[in-house]
C-alpha cells in the first residue's frame, strides 16, 4: 500500500470540488499541496450534465432584481425549510462567482451590449438565470477543470475510488482509495479534506443523473460518525426524456415551452395559475404525475406515461441559439424533431436536497453538532442547507461554485495555521491497511453464493421507485423499509472479476454497498416525517405541518443502526406562509 | 425481440483476444453503451468499459464501433443497420483493459498549451469585475469550446499513428480556443509551444479528426486557423 501525502484532499471533481481546488490554490499562494480525487476521470463529473443555468443577481440597477428577492424566492421554493442565513450567503456570493467564472473563460451567452444574458426559471420571480446556451454545466465544468491546470500545486488523481474516510479523535486524517488504472490501493494522508462527491440519483431507476451518481461516499461518511441531513427530500425533475430519463432542461420552459396533456391542454393552469410551467419543480412534477394518474397522459411503448413538452411555437432560431442541446437530445434519444412534435417527458429523480450535515460555512458536523476538524463538504453532497425541501432550478450551480470557493478558502487557511504534515502514525496506517484487506481480500474473492452487485442494485432501484417515490404513504414506506433492511443483510457480493487493474466489478460492489445505507437514510427519514413539504409528499399527511416539522432531519449511525435526531431551521426574515404560484 | 452479436476486442494486461456475446434486445433505439452495460450486468462482469453520463456530454465512452471511432452512448443500434457489432478500444492509445484506454497522455498535451486565460492572474482572483465579451467575440471561439476531451479525434488522427509526440487535434484545438478568446492575452506563450516540430506542422489536413468529432468541434479547422495566424504573424488568431 502506497502512502501519499497532500495537505488538502478534495474528494469529487464536479463544480464544487474543482472550485474548492482553485480557491485553495490561490488562497494559499501556492504554498499547499492539493489533491483532487475523482472516481472517474476528473473532467467527466456529473456537474457537466447541468443544462439550464446558474442563478445570480447580476445587474440589479437594470433589472430591478435584488439579493433580497433572490433569497425570498429561494426560501419560498424550499417550502421554508432552508436556513435563511445560508441562503443569504448564497445570494451574496453567487454574483461574485458568476463574474469569477467569466474571468476564467466561461462562454456565457451575451446580450448585444456584452452583458451576461439571463433567462427566466421556475420559482424565480425575475429572469436571473445566467447561462451558456443549454450546456451551462458543461461549460463551467470544462472551464474550471482547465483552470486547475494553471496551478502546479493541484494534483489530479483520475479514477481513484475513495473507499473510506479516516477520522481519528474528531479530526480528519485522510482517505483510502482504489486506483483503478494501476490496480493499486493507496492511503492519502492529509491535514484537511473537502467532500464534494455530488448526489445519489442512481438509487432510483428513472433518473436524469449519470451512472456514476451513486452517492456511496455519503454512506461512507455516515460510517465514520458524520451525520446526514434532510435526505428524504429527493427532487423529481419534471421533464426527463422518455424512455431514457435524459434531462430536458427547465430552460425549455424558461424560454417559453408549454406542457400539454393528451387533450392538448396546458394543464399547469390548474395547478399553478400564475407561474404555470415555471412553478417550482415539486409542484410541476406532481402535476404531471396527477395528469397521468387521471388518464390524461400519453402512453409510451415502454409502458411509461408521459406528457408533451411543446416547443413548436418558439421558432427554429430561438431553439438553435438558446436550447440547441435539447433539440439534439430529443432527436437522438427520442427520435423526434422539436420543431414539429412535442417532446415526450415525465418526472425523473434529479437531485438530493439532503446531504452531509454541515454548518453555514460547509464545515462537516456530527449529529451533536460538533465539527469534524479539518473536514468540509460542498455542493450537492452537502446540506448547508439552502434548498430545504425543494431546490429551485439554477440554484445548484450557484451553490456548488459558492461553497466550493468558501470551503477551499477555509481549508487553505486552516492548513497554513497547522504545523507541516508529518508522517502518519502507526494507528492510522493500521486503519488504512485493514481497509485494504477488506477491499482486496474480502470483497475481491469469488463469493459464489452471494448475489451480484447488479442484482442487488436492481432490487434497490425497485424498492426506491415503488416505496419512496414522489407520492408516499406510511404503510407503503413501512413495507419498503422492511425490504431495505433485508437487503442490507447482504454482506458480500459475487465479484467475478479477480483482477486488480480496472476492476469495475469490484468498484460496482463498493458502490452498491454504500447505496443501501444511503437508501435506508432516505427511507427512515421519509417515514418519520409525518407531513408534506416540498418534494416530500405524503398521501396520508398531505399538509405541511410547521408546528411539528419545521426542522431538519439529522441521521446518524449508532451501533450499526440508523437513528434520527432533529435540528431547528434558521429563520432570520421570513416566517412560513402558504406557497402559491 | 432482436438478437445481436457483439464482438469485443479484449485485453487483460497480457493477452488480447476477440470475444463474442449474444444479446437480445427489445428495441433498436438503445445505444451501444446500453448493450455493453447489459453484457456487463447479465453475462460478463469482467468486461471493462468506461462510461458515465450516457448523454454524449461527459466524453467517457469513446471506442471504435464497426471501424469508426465514436461515443458508444451516442451510437444507436438502429443507426448501425447491422445485427453484428464490432467494438474495439480507441486507436493510438495504450489499452488499460478491454475497452478502457489511457487518456492521460492526451490530457498532458492539452495542459502543455496552457488551456486557461493568460493575463495577470491577480486580475482574475482579486478583482470582482467582468472582463466582458461582445457576442461577436464569443462566436470566434465558441464552437471550439465544445470539446469534451473524449480522445476520439486523437484515435482517428493518422499522424498520431506514426508520431505519438505530435500534439494532436485535441490539444491544438484547445490552443486555438483559448487564444481566440477576447479575454485572453496568451497567444505569444502558446505560439511558442505550437510553432514547433511536434506542434501544428505535422498535421497534413486529413481532417479525420473533424469527421469523427462527436460534438462537431472541427479541430482540423482550428489547426489551420492556428497555422494561418502563425504564418501571417498575426497578433492573435
Amino acid at each position: 500500500m502506497e502512502i501519499l501525502k497532500h495537505d488538502l484532499l478534495i474528494i469529487g471533481s464536479g463544480i464544487a470540488g474543482l472550485r474548492a481546488a482553485t480557491a485553495a490554490a490561490w488562497a494559499s499562494g501556492g504554498k499547499i499541496s492539493i489533491a483532487i480525487l475523482s472516481k472517474i476521470q476528473a473532467m467527466r463529473s456529473h456537474s457537466l450534465s447541468a443544462e439550464g443555468g446558474m442563478s445570480a443577481v447580476l445587474y440589479p440597477e437594470k433589472t430591478n432584481d435584488s439579493l433580497e428577492l433572490h433569497a425570498y424566492d429561494t426560501v419560498k421554493g424550499s417550502d421554508f425549510l432552508a436556513d435563511q442565513d445560508a441562503v443569504q450567503v448564497l445570494v451574496e456570493y453567487a454574483p461574485k462567482e458568476v463574474r469569477y467564472l467569466e474571468r476564467i473563460g466561461v462562454p456565457w451567452t451575451r446580450e448585444p451590449d456584452g452583458r451576461i444574458a439571463q433567462r427566466p426559471f421556475g420559482g424565480m420571480s425575475i429572469p436571473r438565470t445566467t447561462f451558456a446556451a443549454d450546456k451551462t454545466g458543461f461549460f463551467i465544468m470544462s472551464t474550471l477543470f482547465s483552470e486547475t491546470r494553471r496551478f502546479d500545486n493541484i494534483h489530479v488523481y483520475h479514477e481513484h475510488f475513495v473507499t473510506k474516510f479516516i477520522i481519528e479523535n474528531g479530526e480528519f486524517r485522510g482517505v483510502t482509495a482504489y486506483d483503478l488504472k494501476r490496480g493499486e490501493f493507496k492511503f492519502f494522508y492529509a491535514k484537511a479534506g473537502v467532500i464534494a462527491t455530488g448526489g445519489a440519483g442512481r438509487l432510483y431507476r428513472f433518473t436524469t443523473t449519470a451512472h456514476s451518481t451513486t452517492g456511496e461516499a455519503l454512506a461512507y461518511a455516515l460510517r465514520e460518525g458524520i451525520a446526514i441531513k434532510d435526505m428524504e427530500f429527493v427532487q423529481w425533475h419534471p421533464t426527463a426524456l422518455v424512455p431514457s430519463g435524459i434531462l430536458v432542461s427547465e430552460a425549455a420552459r424558461g424560454e417559453g415551452g408549454y406542457l400539454i396533456n393528451k387533450d392538448g391542454e396546458r394543464f399547469m393552469k390548474k395547478y399553478a395559475p400564475q407561474k404555470m410551467e415555471l412553478a417550482p419543480r415539486d409542484i410541476v412534477s406532481r402535476a404531471i404525475l396527477t395528469e397521468c394518474m387521471e388518464g390524461r397522459g400519453f402512453q409510451h411503448e415502454s409502458g411509461m406515461c408521459y406528457v408533451g413538452l411543446d416547443l413548436r411555437h418558439l421558432g427554429e432560431e430561438k431553439i438553435n441559439k438558446r436550447i440547441p442541446f435539447i433539440r439534439e437530445l430529443a432527436h437522438k434519444y427520442a427520435g423526434i424533431d422539436v420543431l414539429s412534435e412535442p417532446i415526450p417527458v415525465r418526472p425523473a429523480v434529479h437531485y438530493t436536497m439532503g446531504g452531509i450535515h454541515t454548518d453555514t460555512w460547509g464545515r462537516v458536523l456530527t449529529a451533536d453538532g460538533k465539527w469534524v476538524r479539518g473536514l468540509w463538504a460542498a455542493g450537492e453532497a452537502a446540506a448547508v442547507s439552502v434548498h430545504g425541501a425543494n431546490r429551485l432550478g439554477s440554484n445548484s450551480l450557484s451553490e456548488c461554485s459558492v461553497w466550493g470557493r468558501l470551503t477551499g478558502e477555509q481549508a487553505a487557511k486552516y492548513i497554513l495555521e497547522q504545523p507541516p504534515l508529518s508522517s502518519p502514525d502507526g494507528k492510522v496506517v493500521e486503519i488504512a491497511k485493514k481497509e485494504e484487506a477488506r477491499v482486496f481480500d474480502k470483497l475481491l474473492h469469488k463469493e459464489v453464493n452471494a448475489p451480484t452487485p447488479y442484482e442487488v442494485k436492481r432490487q434497490l432501484n425497485d424498492i426506491m421507485e415503488e416505496h419512496f417515490g414522489p407520492f408516499r404513504h406510511g404503510s407503503a414506506m413501512a413495507e419498503g423499509l422492511a425490504k431495505l433492511k433485508k437487503l442490507r443483510d447482504v454482506s458480500s457480493y459475487r465479484v467475478v472479476d479477480s483482477s486488480k487493474v480496472y476492476n469495475q466489478n469490484l468498484k460496482d460492489a463498493l458502490e452498491v454497498d454504500g447505496m443501501i445505507d444511503l437508501a435506508l437514510v432516505i427511507g427512515i427519514g421519509a417515514y418519520a416525517r409525518m407531513e408534506s413539504r416540498g418534494a416530500h409528499y405524503r398521501l396520508d399527511y398531505p399538509k405541511r405541518d410547521d408546528v411539528n416539522w419545521l426542522r431538519h432531519t439529522v441521521a446518524y449511525l449508532y451501533g450499526g443502526e440508523i437513528k434520527l435526531t432533529y435540528t431547528p431551521v434558521t429563520i432570520t426574515k421570513w416566517q412560513p406562509e402558504e406557497r402559491r404560484y | 425481440m432482436k438478437s445481436l452479436v457483439v464482438k469485443v476486442k479484449r485485453f487483460d494486461g497480457s493477452k488480447t483476444w476477440w470475444q463474442e456475446y449474444k444479446v437480445d434486445i427489445s428495441s433498436e433505439k438503445i445505444s451501444v453503451l446500453d448493450v455493453l452495460i447489459k453484457i456487463k450486468e447479465e453475462q460478463d462482469p469482467t468486461l471493462a468499459v468506461r462510461y458515465s453520463c450516457r448523454m454524449a456530454i461527459c466524453g467517457s465512452c469513446g471506442m471504435v464501433i464497426n471501424g469508426i471511432p465514436r461515443l458508444a452512448c451516442q451510437t444507436l443500434i438502429s443507426e448501425l443497420g447491422d445485427s453484428k457489432i464490432t467494438v474495439e478500444p480507441m486507436w493510438n492509445h495504450e489499452v488499460v483493459k478491454d475497452l478502457v484506454v489511457d487518456l492521460e497522455p492526451d490530457f498532458e498535451k492539452v495542459k502543455a498549451v496552457k488551456p486557461y486565460i493568460l493575463r495577470d492572474t491577480k486580475e482574475i482572483y482579486e478583482s470582482d469585475v467582468e472582463f466582458g465579451q461582445r457576442p461577436e467575440d464569443l462566436e470566434k471561439y465558441y464552437n471550439f469550446a465544445y470539446c469534451i476531451q473524449c480522445g476520439i479525434c486523437m484515435a482517428a488522427c493518422p499522424i498520431l499513428g506514426s508520431n505519438p509526440k505530435f500534439l494532436g487535434p485535441m490539444a491544438l484545438n484547445a490552443a486555438y480556443r483559448w487564444s481566440a478568446d477576447s479575454r485572453d492575452r496568451g497567444w505569444n506563450a502558446r505560439r511558442a509551444v505550437i510553432d514547433a516540430e511536434d506542434g501544428v506542422w505535422p498535421c497534413h489536413l486529413a481532417y479525420t479528426c473533424s469527421a469523427v468529432c462527436p460534438r462537431g468541434v472541427d479541430p482540423g479547422f482550428s489547426i489551420q486557423l492556428l497555422k494561418s495566424a502563425i504564418l501571417r504573424r498575426r497578433a492573435r488568431p
